[in-house]
């Protein structure tokens, strides 16, 4: 496999004590504050997106007790359900979405499983989540200056995110335009770390078409960021020169309220094309790192190879190629010009082909496998019935003229939280029951992970379900109270009400995974180092938790793709990547990745 | 097990509600009937396929659960079976596709001789205007708009001076005929949809967006604002009066042209500083008095 010669010019002496020495952090501070180690990077950016995703929770459970029961909580008016609406939206997507699956997963599993050492830029690392802790910080203090956060939909339409009809058109708009601006800076950082690690840093062995399916996800949906934020970025610093500067980018000639401004000439179109072309792309940022992890989890959990593991890498790429092909389908009815609407129905229903390949290789993984009925194994179920629910109503929606009745109501609403809201977190909610005990060293407790679990896959299906059926009757998202509509029977508000109640209960078993992962920190059984059997490099660390610099004192060599089990003539139904080739039918220890290397369980 | 039963009972749980759903589109009132149909062709194709995967995974819980003494099947690959479901899917893929496209061409193909009808929308109202006797709508600015001139129209223009303006909340159309929504937002998005019409269209300040309908049965619907709009969106209503076309001419005879109404300011503005220069003038006498 590797000529000899090969094999001396690769061989790096061990480093000197003082360069070890100043490798490693000194201090707590530099070791758990200021960190530069990309796990405890990771940890950081997973505690704080999953903080703000709480205050996320929280707003849609006031939304859902307004639309539930409308006439019941004097204290929510109109400003305020805009409001919820809009930083809702925002933080999911945004500040926890992205960030967990790319600051999150990323950072913890993109060295592990290429087998580096650390990201390859530590400092500027570090300083990407510490960018984006700031932008959080400016987000949550939209909250408490006059006039409140912006609620202006998350899309944050001009002209109306500036103008006085809406709430936080002062304060709250210029406080999220600046945030979204650092939130885009911070994720450059990292950005350009997680693609520069996985093309530079991988370790012996480990070709492009080796890597785990997870990190050809997180380094698709990265380049995909870096390529669409900068969108976004130009569009919130246009939309604050045009708020704070009077200029006109997007703002024609405009009558508010009697009153003529002073705009004119500019274009809401052209904000919607630059947001798009930022959000679509964005669509897959989310749903590229979930296809990747949940194939893992799939291939583990089933003890049985990733079905087309080619054709995997390959509908990855494609998708995240196509995907800045699509933006206008968001766009249908804005009034673009209408022959828009024949290219961009084209492209967005192709995406399908590639998606529908991934669903039917998963399920193909399944068949002839031997599946353990794990967490993670169950929520990847539980996130294929969700994406595949919410992947086939995208191509009512992608299908230009069905957009036409259905954009803009529940149907919508429905759609994007069934296959970018539940199955992305589904796929979280597994891969934390996965990666846990790497992270830890102890497993978390199943029993109440199965309630967990149920409840909210469930749940969520019910409050999801429903509402699809609500937009094709055509009740309108983003309206404060339907009141009395003639075409709206008194039924919808029932359902309303049913589904407020299940999102209640819902969001309450998320605290009980909250408790389930405190608790299991001090109480839960012990791991040790491949509880899985997992073949993967994170899994054959000599310490877990990893220590720094990952593999103790001898990076693992790799010999094989990630997914040899099962394989005929092995000892045991795995083979993980680092086992040396003679090694494969007698079983024994992998290729020593330290001093202290442990047998596979 | 119980796995499997919960996995198939999702599957046939949405099949039944979805049959069973009291919540269903209206009623339609317009021509986009055909709307309809390329939403239930989806709805067979992808529900087939929804179904197919949940239940096959159901299958493979079942039949291929853990066992100690066995291993997985080693096949990484299988072309044959690959380039058949990638086939298959994009046969399903045009089926839905091809026949939406030809809608969408019908939907913004205009037919000849469809009547203008302008909406005008602000926050948080509705407006509207028809052509009047020339069949010509005059030009309009919104530099123009002023309290005298909500609508903005050029008063030099000789077309618009038969313009017709509804300054209410509801409009009134012919049945049977196309009309084709010229559609003019003066401040911020709004979007003028009718749920028993089908067809909607975002409108665009600096900008006339427009689409068709042929109201196919008379009747009152409820028009609602479906683009957020600012605090009061959800307030943001109106309703549409589907009529036969003579009920629908006598009721356009009894409203003004914009002519008239800009008259009737005039007068109204001379009556009113007249008014003003009179008790000015009676104020001034008291004074004198009172000296």
């Amino acid at each position: 496999m590797v000529d000899a010669a090969h094999d001396q010019a690769d061989f790096v002496p061990p480093a000197e004590v003082a360069e070890m020495d100043l490798y490693h952090p000194h201090s707590w501070v530099t070791k758990y504050v200021f960190s530069q180690d990309a796990k405890i990077i990771a940890i950081q950016y997973s505690f704080t997106a999953i903080g703000i995703g709480l205050v996320a929770l929280v707003l849609s459970w006031l939304m859902r007790l307004q639309l539930g029961f409308p006439d019941t909580f004097s204290f929510i008016e109109a400003e305020d359900y805009y409001q919820f609406i809009t930083m809702h939206g925002m933080i999911m997507v945004i500040y926890l979405l992205t960030a967990l699956f790319l600051g999150g997963f990323g950072n913890y599993l993109i060295p592990l499983m290429v087998g580096a050492r650390d990201m390859v830029f530590p400092y500027v690392n570090m300083l990407s989540y510490w960018i984006y802790l700031l932008a959080v910080v400016v987000l949550l203090a939209s909250f408490f200056v006059p006039g409140g956060p912006t609620g202006a939909g998350w899309t944050l339409y001009p002209p109306q995110a500036i103008l006085s009809g809406t709430p936080g058109s002062d304060g709250g708009i210029l406080l999220m335009l600046i945030s979204l601006s650092l939130f885009i800076i911070g994720f450059t950082m990292g950005g350009l770390n997680y693609v520069v690690t996985v093309l530079q840093a991988r370790t012996r062995g480990m070709t492009l078409m080796r890597l785990p399916l997870t990190i050809w996800g997180i380094f698709m949906a990265t380049v995909l960021a870096l390529l669409a934020f900068p969108a976004l970025l130009v569009a919130s610093i246009m939309m604050t020169f045009d708020g704070l500067l009077g200029t006109s980018f997007f703002m024609p000639g405009i009558v508010e309220f009697g009153e003529q401004l002073q705009y004119g000439g500019g274009s809401p179109v052209l904000f919607q094309h630059l947001f798009w072309f930022f959000g679509h792309p964005e669509v897959y940022i989310v749903a590229l790192p979930a296809f990747g992890i949940v194939s893992d989890l799939i291939s583990v959990h089933s003890r049985r190879h990733i079905f087309g593991y080619r054709l995997m890498v390959w509908a990855i790429v494609i998708i995240g190629a196509l995907s800045f092909v699509v933006w206008a389908h968001h766009m249908y009815v804005s009034g673009m010009h209408p022959w828009f609407g024949f290219f961009f129905a084209t492209t967005t229903l192709i995406i399908a082909v590639p998606t529908a390949i991934k669903v039917y290789n998963w399920v193909l993984t399944l068949w002839r496998g031997n599946i353990k009925l794990t967490l993670p194994m169950l929520f990847a179920l539980a996130f294929i019935v969700t994406f595949v629910n919410g992947g086939i109503t995208g191509l009512f929606l992608g299908n230009v003229v069905v957009d036409v009745p259905l954009s803009d109501t529940m149907f919508v609403v429905a759609h994007f939280h069934m296959v970018m809201g539940v199955a992305p977190i589904l796929v979280i909610f597994g891969a934390i029951y996965h990666w846990y005990p790497k992270m830890t060293g102890r497993m978390l407790n199943v029993p109440m992970g199965q309630i967990h679990f149920w409840i909210t896959f469930l749940g969520a299906y019910a409050i999801f379900l429903p509402l699809h059926y609500l937009g094709f009757l055509g009740v309108p998202r983003r309206y404060y109270e339907l009141a009395d509509t003639s075409f709206i029977p008194d039924s919808v508000q029932d359902l309303n009400a049913f589904v407020t109640v299940v999102a209640l209960i819902v969001g309450a078993a998320q605290l009980l995974f909250l408790f389930n992962i405190g608790w299991s920190m001090a109480r839960g059984k012990k791991a040790g180092s491949n509880p899985w059997n997992a073949t993967t490099l994170e899994w054959q660390t000599a310490e877990t938790p990893p220590g720094h610099g990952n593999f103790g004192e001898t990076l693992p060599v790799v010999y094989r793709w990630a997914y040899a089990y099962g394989l005929p003539g092995a000892k045991d139904d795995f083979v993980p990547q680092n086992m040396h080739p003679d090694q494969v039918a007698t079983g024994g220890s992998p290729e020593p990745s330290g001093a202290a290397a442990q047998p596979a369980e | 097990m119980y796995v499997a039963v919960l996995l198939i009972l999702v599957a046939l749980g949405t099949v039944v509600f979805h049959f069973a759903s009291p919540w269903w589109w209206t009623p339609i009132a317009s021509n986009w009937g055909y709307i309809d149909d390329t939403i239930i062709l989806t709805f067979w194709v992808t529900g087939a396929v929804f179904i197919a995967v949940i239940l096959f995974m159901a299958y493979c819980v079942l039949r291929y659960r853990y066992r100690e003494d066995r291993r997985s099947e080693y096949e990484p690959e299988n072309k044959k079976l690959e380039w058949w479901l990638t086939g298959l899917t994009a046969a399903g893929v045009a089926a839905m596709l091809i026949p939406g496209l030809f809608v969408w061409n019908q939907f913004v193909t205009v037919p000849e001789g469809a009547a203008e009808v302008e909406v005008v929308a602000q926050q948080w109202q509705w407006s509207y205007r028809y052509a009047g006797k020339d069949g010509k709508m005059g030009t309009s600015d919104s530099r123009l708009i002023s309290a005298d001139n909500p609508f903005g129209l050029n008063p030099k223009d000789p077309n618009g001076q038969d313009d017709i303006l509804i300054e209410d909340p509801e409009l009134h159309l012919p049945m049977g005929a196309p009309v084709k929504f010229l559609l003019r937002s003066i401040d911020v998005l709004h979007d003028f949809y009718v749920p028993q019409f089908r067809a909607k269209m975002d409108m665009v300040p600096g900008m006339i967006t427009y689409y068709w309908v042929t109201p196919i049965r008379t009747g009152t619907f409820d028009i609602l604002c479906f683009e957020l709009c600012g605090v009061g969106h959800y307030a943001m209503r109106g309703n549409v009066v589907v009529e036969t076309k003579t009920v629908f001419e006598g009721w356009l005879q009894e409203q003004p042209t914009f002519a008239e109404t800009m008259a009737r300011a005039k007068t109204n503005k001379e009556r009113a500083e007249k008014l003003a220069l009179n008790e000015s003038a009676s104020v001034a006498a008291e004074v004198q008095l009172a000296r």
